[in-house]
């Protein structure tokens, strides 16, 4: 198929991008990678009026240090993340996840941002922003403001970012200690979606999990963080039965859905099993 | 001593290697690899148009009212054409299989007329100058529906007072075929059998609906030239489909030629006399223009034939010894919502291989053709023979369990041993050859048995979270497709010979023309290394044309892996009919008698004079001259030849598979699959690993990933390769495959075929392998594909994991225009 | 119709095209490259892989008006100057049949070993997993991209090196005297 006709803006600047979004019309898409826009386009499950093409904006690629924080630009592409040094060393959670998205030819072309603000609950990397108390920096006609990734995933594909703005980049913490991580990814063959994945982040101090933090893809409309496993290893003997027993918990308060790869249940089921092992993992049992 | 030194003290004039067995390169590739192919959808001719097709967005409805004339005004559209456009003229699409005399057939017209019977049907056809000006125009077309309830489930369908899929006919039952061994004379009576057998076990399987996925979408180009028409289509059988479409459309035979160019693979999927072929026929012909049409890929998911989608319900009978006595078979098979080509054929088909490799003495078949809402099932991989093999391959591992005997001991107290070849079986079928006992230790040795089941009892101790679990396949299949004689019998609407011609050119080089159409398996490689070897010219002065029904003008091409078989013979045939012809030229130029002439190597001469000898290619130049030649003879070497088998071949092996299952989460993964395969004779042993390869991907994909599903109101919801899961190769494992060989007595080569092989045994060994592994904790099915929630389900809650949830994409899309998950999370 | 200039396999190509059109109908239907095809609508199978700027991208789910500018190779302008290793690798180890997923396979291994120049058996899997292929169930293909991986490396090595010889045995390594 091909997709509808539309107009089409390639904007050099943020402020360019802003304006052709606002003269977009009724129906404004932007293009960041286009992995999962065009598909959906091609489809017909979208026929936008405009499509702003962020593809030339420079400035919105590329990972910073800032400090106690890196910064990641919304246009940087999967593959980008995966062979930046700075994510390797302060966020390589970041890089797990992305090295499951999709296929190398996507994530040549898909971003970070896009993925972000498309926020599809079975994605992998909304859960692992949650975890790892990601900030996002979003501008608009209003100006320029930061949102807690606890706020930023707001319903099913949809984010704190507003019509008229832009997700411009991330900000992710440097995590300070001795702190492990690891992604648990389970899905039926390469390509698909995750049916559920978990987003583990622990810190180790003195034999015990000082600070954990949990994210679950594919557990809702949105990706949620388990707050009661979280709570229940906070201070917890970091043993193998510490966590299992945290672990049964991840699945408390969440309504999954129902689909062609799982029903409600199962997925319950497996956040307790992918989390036990994510978290056994990065608390490096 | 290197091969090299070897040859090097051998006679300048050695004959060349045969070429029978040599892991020739393939000719194809050269194009295929740098992107210099001719698919139907390259086609460009002056004038074309495009067309795009509206389908019906619901299963079952009246078409109340059709509405194109916004269409019609829509820029770049030409034409557009509803089923009452062609209703007097289109006829209907073909069903060459009436497999019962009374056989009910409601017809199958290739764009609705009054009434939509499944999703995707064609309503109308947008004619318009560009591909994209055609798929604007069809959210246009305004067509009002009116509702008709539904049939999907066919033990629903069948029942009494179900709703009815065609409200003209009685039922939703097509037919009701019955095999019975006792009736037939080939066995004792099976009622009688079950009543005296010690041990009875039934079981219930689902074969799930498959979809075909070849991964070129159908194409189609029709160019009228005058009251000429030349087809191009993206088919397995341009020959079946000129006879089809001259006598559905009424163009007549010799005004019509089709070409399959390169063809992306078939699998059964393009074993078919399409409505969109016959549309592009009947739209060019109202025209005079050149049309194309090429389908998305959701298209091709939603209305191309589909495959498999039968219930089994399988009862074998046997005493405690685990001699087997009787096996009764009752199926239900979906047809869908029309019969196509040879859609109720294929579980016909699959009758006579119930019984598989085992000395049964009673059996009987019966099946019910049952109409639903849903697209056509037909001709997928194996047709009829996986859907036999997985349900004997099945029981026989329940009937082991329910003797507390091993599945291997089991299978060879009933295996028809070696020497009892040629063996006829109690479905009537003379097995040709084999050595099943061969095959099963060579497996058992390439798969490390031993060493596995010992792993198997050490995770079962320890209490591992991942058990492992071995399963069997030791299976047959009837190939070579088909005698003539024996199709008749079947009520099959046309023979199974093949047609051969070769054409001796001036300068020596060789044309084969075939009646097989190739879509990927290689037979212009194969088929020069026969005729190389025939006529002894070199493999590289054969040039093989094929899939132009002006070029070979008798053929019945490529599936039910017959191309070599006999396809393959006719080349030999016709080879040897040139060697003949050849004979009486050589004889007279070279002054001598024909009886003292050999022929070895591409030469003729004169025995006992070495020296002399006329070659095979300069006798091509010397009757293209024709200055020189007997009397009463005519001046040409060329021949044909059409092969017509006498039986079926029977390949045969064992397959072996190791599985692990994660029982915490359900998830199965192949640790090891092992395959010894008795394929007969190995023309080219690269291309037969390869086929083998390929069709254990798909087998293993029916047991693990793939499914056609339909929510409750009739819409595949597997509808792009999101959700219908053709697995990738990190989804599949290294396969470890070998050979026996028994030459097939029934054709020159002694091939018995080995597109199918694969596909066929390995969904059985898959499953059986993932029940091994469970079996300890109370599982005793798990319905196919095994996905993980199935697994996970059978594990803990008993059952065969279930029905999946209602299909939805996604609960929430629905809602949403920007729509679900599409590749991966990446925006 | 935005004005677009591309690079394509060596020649330099201006034209106009509808902002809607795939980079992969724009080099079928206006640049002629043929070779380059469409398996499927969904971004999954990856028949349709280009190098865009020197990766590998489906070239389905890419506007031509974003390549603008760029510089695409295509399975016909990989072995310019005769065939590229990976090509004749699938052609030596038997990694297709019917080719249709061959351009995009073979353009999607090319990018793989760029990134990773020895990769295992179960890398080039994952590196190929954007590419369906339904016949050959990826034996073949993987053995010939690591043929090609050795034949780029320098070849002969021993490391992962396959000659034809070896492949002749490797292919059929049971086959019992014929009876």
């Amino acid at each position: 198929m091909i997709p509808a006709p539309f107009s089409y803006a390639r904007p050099t600047t943020v402020e360019e991008a802003l304006q052709a979004i606002a003269e977009g019309g009724e129906d404004v898409k932007v293009l960041a990678g286009g992995q999962s826009l065009i598909p959906v386009m091609r489809l017909r499950l979208a026929a936008p009026e405009t499509v702003v093409d962020l593809g030339r904006v420079d400035g919105l690629r590329g990972v910073r240090d800032d400090g106690d924080a890196i910064v990641i630009g919304a246009m940087t592409t999967h593959s980008d993340v995966l062979s930046d040094p700075l994510i390797a060393e302060h966020a390589p959670l970041i890089a797990e996840a992305t090295g499951t998205v999709a296929d190398r030819q996507v994530r040549h072309r898909g971003t970070f941002g896009g993925a972000l603000v498309h926020a599809d609950p079975a994605g992998d990397l909304p859960a692992v922003a949650l975890a790892l108390d990601a900030e996002f920096v979003i501008v608009g006609p209003g100006g320029r403001r930061t949102v807690p990734a606890a706020e930023f995933f707001v319903d099913y594909l949809t984010t704190a970012v507003e019509e008229g703005e832009l997700l411009v980049e991330v900000r992710v913490p440097k995590l300070a200690g001795s702190w492990g991580m690891r992604y648990e990814k389970f899905n039926r063959v390469a390509q698909a979606w995750s049916i559920v994945a978990v987003a583990a982040v622990v810190r180790r101090e003195n034999g015990r999990i000082a600070e954990a933090r949990v994210g679950l893809t594919n557990m809702g409309p949105t990706p949620l963080r388990a707050r009661q496993v979280e709570e229940a290893l906070a201070g917890a003997e970091a043993t193998a039965e510490a966590v299992a027993a945290a672990a049964e918990r991840a699945a408390e308060g969440t309504e999954p859905s129902s689909d062609l790869n799982a029903q409600a249940d199962y997925r319950q089921h497996l956040a307790t099993v992918l989390t036990r092992r994510a978290v056994t993992a990065a608390a490096g049992l | 001593m290197t091969a090299v030194e070897d040859r090097a003290g051998l006679p300048s004039d050695e004959p060349a290697a045969p070429e029978i067995g040599k892991a020739r390169r393939r000719k194809e590739d050269a194009r295929l690899i740098t992107g210099k192919t001719t698919w139907t959808d390259n086609m460009v001719l002056p004038g074309m148009l495009h067309l795009a097709v509206v389908r019906s967005p619901v299963a079952h409805a009246r078409i109340t009212h059709v509405d194109v004339s916004a269409v019609r005004e829509a820029p770049g559209v030409i034409a557009v054409y509803t089923g009452q456009d062609f209703a007097e003229e289109q006829g209907s699409l073909p069903c060459a299989w009436p497999v019962t005399p009374d056989m009910v057939n409601p017809g199958h017209p290739s764009i609705a007329v009054d009434q939509v019977n499944h999703v995707g049907e064609a309503v109308a056809v947008i004619v318009a100058r560009t591909k994209a000006a055609a798929q604007d125009a069809v959210e246009l077309a305004d067509v009002d529906y009116e509702p008709l309830p539904v049939v999907l489930d066919m033990e629903r369908a069948v029942a009494e007072g179900a709703d009815l899929v065609h409200d003209h006919l009685e039922s939703n039952t097509s037919y009701h075929f019955v095999f019975d061994a006792g009736e037939m004379g080939t066995g004792s009576d099976t009622d009688q059998a079950f009543a005296d057998a010690d041990v009875v076990v039934s079981r219930r399987f689902v074969q799930q609906r498959l979809i075909p996925a070849f991964m070129e979408p159908r194409s189609v180009v029709v160019q009228p030239q005058g009251d000429n028409y030349t087809m191009w289509s993206a088919t397995q059988i341009p020959h079946i489909l000129r006879v089809m479409a001259a006598m559905v459309t009424g163009i007549p035979e010799h005004k019509l030629r089709v070409v399959a160019p390169d063809v992306g693979g078939g699998f059964g999927g393009k074993l078919q006399v399409n409505p969109e072929e016959i549309l592009c026929l009947l739209i060019a012909r109202r025209l005079g223009k050149p049309v194309k049409w090429t389908e998305t890929r959701s298209e091709s998911l939603m209305t191309a034939h589909h495959g498999r989608d039968q219930i089994q319900f399988v009862d074998v009978a046997a005493d405690r010894e685990g001699n087997v006595k009787g096996l009764r078979v009752r199926l239900l098979a979906d047809m869908g919502a029309y019969l196509r080509l040879i859609t109720p054929g294929v579980p016909a088909l699959g009758a006579f291989m119930y019984p598989g490799i085992y000395k049964f003495p009673a059996y009987r078949f019966e099946c019910d053709g049952v109409f639903t809402n849903k697209v056509p099932t037909d001709a997928y991989r194996g047709a009829g023979r996986p859907e036999a093999t997985f349900a004997i391959e099945r029981i026989m591992d329940e009937l082991a369990v329910e003797l507390g005997m091993d599945p291997l001991e089991l299978r060879r107290r009933n295996w028809i041993d070696a020497a009892e070849f040629p063996f006829t079986t109690v479905a009537g079928l003379a097995y040709d050859s084999g050595d099943y006992e061969t095959a099963t230790q060579q497996a058992l040795e390439l798969l490390g048995y031993d060493e596995l089941r010992a792993e198997q009892q050490r995770r079962r101790e320890s209490n591992d979270p991942v058990q492992l679990g071995i399963g069997f396949s030791t299976f047959t299949e009837m190939c070579g497709l088909a005698p003539s004689r024996v199709l008749g019998s079947l009520s099959f609407g046309a023979g199974g010979w093949e047609h051969a011609a070769i054409r001796m050119l001036p300068t020596g080089k060789v044309e084969v023309v075939t009646g097989s159409t190739p879509h990927g398996q290689g037979h212009e490689t194969a088929w020069s290394q026969l005729v190389a070897d025939s006529l002894g010219v070199p493999f590289e002065d054969v040039e093989v044309l094929h899939g132009d029904t002006a070029i070979s003008s008798r053929g019945l091409d490529t599936y039910g892996s017959r191309s070599l078989v006999v396809g393959g013979s006719a080349v030999v045939k016709a080879a040897d009919k040139v060697i003949a012809k050849a004979r009486k030229i050589a004889a007279h130029l070279l002054e001598a008698s024909e009886d003292d002439l050999d022929f070895a190597g591409g030469k003729f001469s004169v025995r006992g004079t070495p020296g002399t000898g006329l070659g095979i290619q300069e006798i091509a130049l010397a009757i293209f001259a024709a200055h020189d030649y007997p009397e009463g003879i005519e001046p040409s070497i060329d021949a044909e030849a059409t092969f017509d088998p006498e039986n079926f071949s029977f390949p045969h092996g064992t397959h072996l598979c190791a599985m692990e299952v994660d029982t915490e989460t359900g998830f199965v993964k192949i640790r090891k699959y092992a395959c010894v395969d008795d394929v007969g004779t190995i023309v080219n042993p690269l291309i037969v690993e390869g086929q083998v390869h390929g069709g254990l991907a798909q087998g293993i994909a029916q047991a693990l990933y793939e499914e056609a599903v339909y929510d409750d109101d009739g819409n595949l919801t597997t509808g792009t390769f999101v959700d219908y899961l053709v697995p990738a190769a990190s989804d599949l494992p290294h396969f470890d495959t070998g050979n026996t060989v028994h030459a097939a007595p029934g054709n020159p080569i002694g091939a018995k075929g080995v597109g199918e092989a694969g596909c066929i045994a390995s969904t059985p060994a898959v499953v059986n392998a993932a029940l091994d592994a469970v079996r300890h904790l109370g599982v005793t099915d798990i319905r196919m594909p095994l996905t993980p929630e199935r697994v996970w389900r059978a594990l803990h809650d008993g059952g065969d994991g279930g029905e999946r949830a209602t299909a939805r994409t996604n609960a929430q899309a629905a809602d949403s225009t920007e729509g679900p998950s599409m590749t991966g999370g990446a925006l | 119709m935005t004005p677009i200039t591309v690079r394509v396999d060596g020649a330099a190509y201006t034209d106009d095209v509808e902002p809607r059109t795939l980079l992969v109908h724009y080099l079928r239907e206006q640049v002629g490259k043929v070779g380059t095809v469409v398996g499927c609508d969904t971004s999954n199978c990856g028949a349709c892989t280009v190098h865009l700027d020197g990766e590998a991208v489906k070239s389905c789910t890419v506007l031509a008006v974003q390549a603008d500018g760029c510089e695409v190779t295509t399975i016909e302008g990989v072995g310019q100057d005769g065939l590229h290793p990976v090509q004749k690798a699938f052609h030596e180890m038997h990694g297709l049949q019917c080719g249709y997923c061959t351009p995009g396979m073979i353009m999607a291994s090319i990018d793989l070993l760029q990134d990773n120049p020895d990769p295992s058996d179960d890398e080039v899997r994952e590196g190929i997993e954007g590419n369906l292929c339904r016949c050959t169930g990826y034996q073949n293909i993987v053995r010939a991209v690591r043929s090609a991986a050795a034949e780029m490396r320098g070849g002969g090595d021993g490391n992962g090196h396959v000659s034809p010889a070896v492949v002749d045995t490797a292919a059929a390594p049971h086959v019992a005297v014929q009876a």
